[in-house]
């Protein structure tokens, strides 16, 4: 039936598998789910039609697996599969994120869940042929434990998912996204008839209260009373915002959860609006994340087309609708009274708080705006009670929290922890270490408004207070991990450069103090740092800090403040001693060859990407200094067994002011 | 400008959508926002002009220049940066000859950087139109874009 598989949209995949099993094609199609009791008997016959399916292949087709080539492995499971007549026993499945976007593609083998990594479309007539059909398994696509040299049959055996706790991540993985079939099947949307049934939106807000959920977008304000506060605000027409504008760079949890289980957070946004009063709900997405938009996109016009968005849902006289809405790249909108302005039709400026978006929101109405991880959560709490969350986690910090492990680690992607889980087993149980036998220098948590954290701290258990008592933040969950060959000033400087360019240039301090500091930092890494910058750095931090008038300008100078804090050596370093220790900064490194290691092979004079090796067949290479860009590709391509080229830092004759 | 083009967007339009969604479907159909397009819009929308060039400006993904054909946005993330991302923009800038923000004068190519894209555990990356290139080297920035310029030069 799939000629072209790239039109095989999840429509047809589920119109495929809905041809064998004619009972489900009559119930989904134009299937309406009117009250409590036809969802109970619409996910029973599901999972009824579940048992008699046989063997899956679930292909991850999340943003990261996709770039690696997922949906060549799928299209070639569709194809091997359709040619070997086998559609009857195996059914294809496009999943969402597994967190593991460094071993993409990921496949895993149901019903047993085998879990291969790094599959290639050319794996997979092996897989049908060994593993689907003479329930072998393919050794080599395992993956093995670096440490033990063990392979992991399973993704649960693996050191990366043990330590972890599944929550908002739970669905991600392993339904298709965008079927509300799946959603259904693993509990979807029976949170959102358990309130609508059973409770009253004060019994709603009573549960968040006491589950302690926090607004995991970073500032952590207590999720119910933000809904209270709404609840109580006067007026007839409130607005529900998912804030799916993720503009922290390193940050990627909100997009593998809408792009991954998309479902969920319109639950969530659905269950906040009977809480509050609302019966518009607007997602706000940023528009790099076109598979985001799409899976959600898809997902509301499922739902509605269910019946389970729109008027009196599940005839329980409840409406809600959700509109999307895309961002237009600035990262100042992921503030909430900016995100507003930008709805409307505005530049993203922020206003000063108070009124609060609780009070007056969108178009001047009580408006409560979640983060994408927040709304994920709501309706785990909704179905499983506030008590049950509120047992997870520590005595101050309630859940778990997604964290994007990035960086100089072993194994990168997206981990779910509970909370009061310490660094030192997130980077290390977790992420596995630091690859290459390099040592730990520091974790920076939340993006441009957070902190450096240095190995003393690694014991810290995370937590929005913990965090904040170290000088970083939670944020958004970046973790960006740094071996000895990242430079601490770079660091700072690569974020005070984001800030400044970030800056909505309204109020003096920020604009002008991100800017001024930015030049301090770049002097400092050029090799042109003065005594007393360090001090003029503080200050400069402590103006923005007090009088900005955002979230933005409050805690962009967290960088700097928390790499002084725990590394001013290194500070000292570059300004008096005009050496960077990670061999990072460029002016005040270079590279040499050494004319009596030199072979002159070619090697570098060919990789060099800007030209700047001098030499020839039998002539002894070297570097014109002038038009190096200190990229070191060169020593990169060099013979082992030459090692010809090093590379140098400290005081040296200038090599020109090159761009830093 | 294609007037006629622009109204049909428009019409779409009538009685609800905001600025900004106007602006990005104007500019997913031109590529760029053309002038006349902001006063044209303004008109519609019943806003002064300034407003519409106010929010125009204001964003990162609009352009009020032609872009080229294909456009090439090298992620700037942490992730990316820690990585080497800058060695591939630079890299990029070489090879393409123009500077970021830039587009070559024959219109086939414009380079950006691009704040993240979502996509750190495949650091460092570049996109080229809708493809993320994933664990992006110097050498494999060079050889993309030769090649990519080779393909479409012989297609040409």
């Amino acid at each position: 039936m799939i000629q072209n598989p790239r039109h095989d949209s999840t429509q047809n995949s589920l119109r495929r598998r809905d041809m064998k099993k004619s009972i489900s094609i009559q119930s989904t199609e134009g299937h309406k789910i009117d009250s409590v009791e036809s969802l109970r008997l619409f996910r029973e016959s599901l999972i009824a039609d579940e048992q008699t399916t046989g063997k899956m292949v679930n292909v991850c087709c999340g943003s990261g697996c996709m770039s690696s080539g997922s949906e060549h492995v799928r299209e070639a499971f569709v194809r091997e599969i359709k040619e070997q007549e086998l559609e009857d026993e195996i059914t294809v499945k496009k999943t969402g994120c597994h967190g593991f976007c460094e071993r993409g593609p990921n496949v895993v083998i149901g019903p047993e869940n085998i879990f291969y990594n790094n599959v290639t479309k050319e794996d997979v007539p092996e897989i049908i042929s060994e593993t689907l059909l003479e329930n072998r398994v393919v050794e080599r696509l395992l993956y093995e434990d670096p440490v033990t040299g063990q392979k992991c049959l399973y993704e649960n055996d693996i050191p990366f998912y043990k330590k972890q706790k599944r929550i908002v991540l739970k669905n991600c993985g392993l339904i298709d996204p965008i079927s509300i079939e799946d959603y259904i099947k693993v509990d979807g949307f029976r949170a959102l008839a358990k309130i609508l049934s059973q409770m009253t939106p004060e019994g709603v807000i009573k549960e968040i209260k006491l589950s302690g959920l926090r607004g995991r977008g970073g500032a952590g304000f207590p999720t119910g009373i933000k809904w209270e506060t709404a609840r109580n605000a006067p007026g007839e027409e409130k607005y529900i915002i998912c804030n799916g504008d993720e503009g922290d760079p390193g940050a990627f949890m909100d997009r593998s959860v809408m792009e991954g289980d998309p479902y969920s957070i319109l639950e969530g946004m659905m269950i906040a609006g009977y809480a509050v009063g609302a019966s518009q709900g607007i997602i706000y997405v940023r528009a790099e994340y076109p598979l985001a938009v799409h899976h959600l996109s898809t997902a509301i016009a499922r739902g509605t087309d269910m019946g389970l968005l729109g008027h009196n849902i599940m005839g329980s006289g409840f409406d809600f609708g959700i509109k999307i809405v895309k961002g237009a790249g600035a990262f100042v909108c992921g503030e909430e009274t900016a995100l507003i302005a930008s709805i409307e039709g505005r530049s993203g400026r922020p206003r000063p708080k108070p009124p609060f978006p609780a009070i007056e929101g969108l178009w001047g109405k009580p408006t409560v705006i979640n983060n994408v991880e927040t709304l994920a959560n709501v309706s785990r709490i909704a179905l499983n009670g506030g008590k049950w969350y509120s047992e997870i986690g520590t005595p101050t910090d309630k859940g778990t929290k997604i964290f994007s492990l990035v960086g100089k680690v072993r194994n990168v992607g997206l981990v779910e922890v509970e909370m009061g889980t310490t660094l030192r087993e997130i980077i290390f149980d977790i992420g596995g270490g630091i690859p290459g036998g390099k040592r730990f220098k520091a974790v920076q948590t939340g993006g441009p408004s957070g902190g450096c954290i240095p190995e003393e701290l690694l014991d810290l258990p995370v937590g929005y207070e913990s965090l904040a008592k170290a000088g970083s933040i939670m944020g958004s969950g970046g973790m960006l991990v740094m071996d000895e060959s990242t430079c601490i000033v770079n660091i700072a400087r690569y974020f005070l450069d984001f800030a400044q360019n970030e800056s909505c240039g309204q109020c003096t301090p920020c604009r002008l103090g991100t800017k001024q500091m930015f030049k301090i930092l770049q002097d400092i890494t050029r090799g042109n740092g003065k005594p007393g910058d360090i001090e003029i750095l503080l200050e400069l931090s402590d103006a923005v800090k007090q009088a900005s008038i955002c979230g933005l300008g409050m805690t962009v100078p967290n960088p700097v403040v928390s790499t002084i804090r725990y590394f001013r050596k290194e500070y000292e370093e570059h300004i008096h001693e005009g050496r960077c220790r990670a061999l990072v900064c460029r002016s005040l490194i270079f590279y040499r060859i050494k004319d009596y290691r030199c072979k002159a092979c070619m090697k570098c004079l060919d990789a060099c990407p800007v030209g700047a090796i001098i030499g020839a067949k039998w002539q002894v290479h070297e570097i014109d200094q002038s038009k190096c860009i200190k990229c070191g590709t060169c020593m990169e391509v060099c013979p082992k067994r030459f090692n010809a080229i090093e590379c140098v830092t400290g005081r040296i004759e200038s090599s020109g002011d090159k761009n830093e | 400008m294609d007037i006629e083009r622009l109204n049909k967007i428009l019409a779409v339009f009538e009685g609800e959508g905001g600025l900004i969604s106007i602006l990005q479907r104007v500019q997913e159909e031109f590529g760029y926002l053309p002038e006349d397009a902001l006063f044209s819009i303004a008109d519609f929308l019943k806003l002064p002009p300034s407003q519409v060039f106010s929010v125009a400006t204001f964003y990162d993904h609009f352009y009020l220049t032609r872009r080229g054909d294909h456009l090439i946005s090298v992620c700037q993330g942490t992730a990316c940066h820690v990585l080497g991302a800058r060695d591939i923009l630079e890299t990029a800038e070489n090879c393409l000859g123009i500077k970021t923000g830039q587009t070559t004068p024959d219109y086939k190519y414009s380079l950006e950087r691009v704040a993240c894209l979502g996509s750190c555990a495949l650091a460092p990356v570049v996109l080229v139109d809708d493809e993320i290139h994933s664990r992006m080297t110097v050498r494999k920035v060079k050889k993309l874009l030769t090649e990519d310029l080779d393909d479409t030069e012989s297609q040409t």
